[in-house]
């Protein structure tokens, strides 16, 4: 079973929907325990950086969740879900991240359109220890975003991005993955980028 | 770098899609579930569905529509057409809707942006504009087409953007249905005067309008008769791009 955390901002019917089209059996929980006991739990987020933080603090799983996510247990954070791994976001500044990553989330640059809206290549770095998804085109919905590669010594791997300059669109260890794109909306790629995650590695 | 969009539209009215000319005249063209699916697998990379419907109970089957084409969709879903409240749009979201365009309720009370944008993100809110040239200016039109604002297109997506919108959807009523192409002079105004990305809609007949669009300014272009008609599909018009040289998703099959 999927536990999707309910961070409340997000708009998820189109994650569920993607899980039903898998026959993946998914259940929408503000439950710790559950969080903590579940295989598979996901940490979706649209809208604004702060009150995805505040709810998860609310919720009193920002714990549970840190610790899921260090110990490598299967995990999947979409797009703000993704950009809360880090210390800080400039979108809120002075609310503090899961703390995971140590980075900060910045705004694009004022040289392209923002929000990027629409689809862009997601490119897995050559040196990654393993992938759950080979280069695609994936559709991204925001306006900040990871620049910085997390250090190779961390474990983490990555893929890359270019919208006015690489930024990080992904980052993975052990079977915790982060997208900061949607694969719930990116089509057959997307579809299989969420299957191979639930069976742990591509197929 | 991000790849131009191509966006069929689909004009509901109580649970059918509908097709007309400057938003008159309505013709029959399909179920929307089939529809959808038919556009995602020739590889459209979005889908709109707009709410034309004219009833109260009509409007009440458009959730029911938006459930059933999310259900199977695996690109984004915008929808409008009567998005009066935030209400309105949450339970549209609620039902499957990646992003909601608001149009004469924005027009009215613009505030409503500000109140999307806070609520839901600025990449669900979704300012649809509908105008037409009138005077040397283009003048924006409300609730489809009927009622003329003292508004000008070009300043009103500048102050969309300034209340918090993500997106900017750009039709001219004077080339809606016309097939005579988009109307390129307002949408280089639009897009010089906003930095949000701009869909271009209403005129589109053939990929050079496409084309057309994208080299001045537009982000994605969104077309619905020549789709509807069967006489291109959504792959045709992306092979086309690209020997034109504007890179789309590419389907992989």
């Amino acid at each position: 079973m999927i536990q999707i955390i309910n961070t409340g901002v997000a708009n998820i019917r189109s994650l569920q929907a993607a899980f039903d089209r898998l026959e993946a059996e998914w259940n929408l929980t503000d439950d710790a325990s559950l969080i903590e006991s579940s295989s598979h739990v996901v940490l979706p987020g649209v809208g604004a950086y702060s009150a995805a933080v505040e709810q998860v603090d609310a919720l009193g799983v920002r714990e549970v969740i840190v610790e899921r996510i260090r110990s490598g247990r299967p995990t999947l954070c979409i797009c703000l879900g993704m950009q809360m791994l880090g210390q800080s976001s400039g979108e809120s500044p002075g609310v503090q991240g899961l703390g995971i990553l140590p980075c900060e989330i910045k705004r694009f640059s004022n040289d392209v359109k923002v929000p990027q809206l629409g689809w862009n290549t997601v490119t897995p770095d050559p040196n990654a220890t393993h992938k759950f998804y080979e280069a695609g085109e994936a559709y991204f919905a925001n306006s900040f975003r990871l620049v910085e590669p997390p250090d190779a010594s961390t474990g983490w791997n990555f893929a890359a991005t270019d919208y006015g300059g690489s930024f990080v669109s992904s980052v993975w260890k052990d079977q915790v993955l982060a997208c900061q794109f949607h694969p719930e909306l990116s089509g057959p790629w997307g579809q299989q980028l969420l299957k191979n995650w639930i069976a742990g590695g591509p197929s | 770098m991000l790849k131009a969009r191509i966006i069929p539209c689909l004009d509901v009215n109580d649970g059918r899609v509908v097709k007309g000319v400057k938003f008159q005249n309505l013709r029959d063209a399909g179920s929307p579930e089939e529809l959808a699916a038919h556009y995602e697998e020739q590889g459209a990379d979005e889908l709109v569905v707009l709410d034309v419907s004219a009833t109260r109970q009509a409007r009440l089957a458009m959730l029911e529509t938006v459930e059933i084409v999310r259900k199977q969709l695996s690109i984004p879903l915008t929808v409008g057409g009567g998005v009066g409240s935030v209400e309105d749009a949450g339970r549209l979201l609620n039902a499957g809707a990646d992003k909601v365009s608001i149009n004469s309720a924005a027009v009215r009370n613009p505030d409503l942006v500000n109140e999307m944008a806070q609520r839901f993100g600025a990449q669900c809110t979704v300012v649809a504009i509908d105008a037409k040239m009138t005077d040397g200016q283009f003048q924006v039109l409300t609730r489809s087409g009927t009622e003329a604002e003292t508004l000008d297109a070009v300043a009103w997506a500048g102050e969309a953007q300034q209340r918090g919108a993500g997106e900017i959807l750009l039709t001219s009523f004077d080339r809606d249905g016309t097939r005579s192409g988009y109307d390129l002079p307002m949408l280089t105004a639009v897009t010089n005067a906003c930095s949000l990305p701009v869909i271009a809609s209403g005129g589109a007949n053939n990929v050079a309008h496409m084309v057309e669009a994208f080299e001045h300014g537009a982000h994605a272009v969104l077309a619905a008769s020549i789709f509807h008609d069967g006489n291109m599909t959504v792959n045709d018009v992306k092979r086309e791009l690209a020997h034109q040289g504007i890179s789309t998703r590419t389907l992989v099959s």
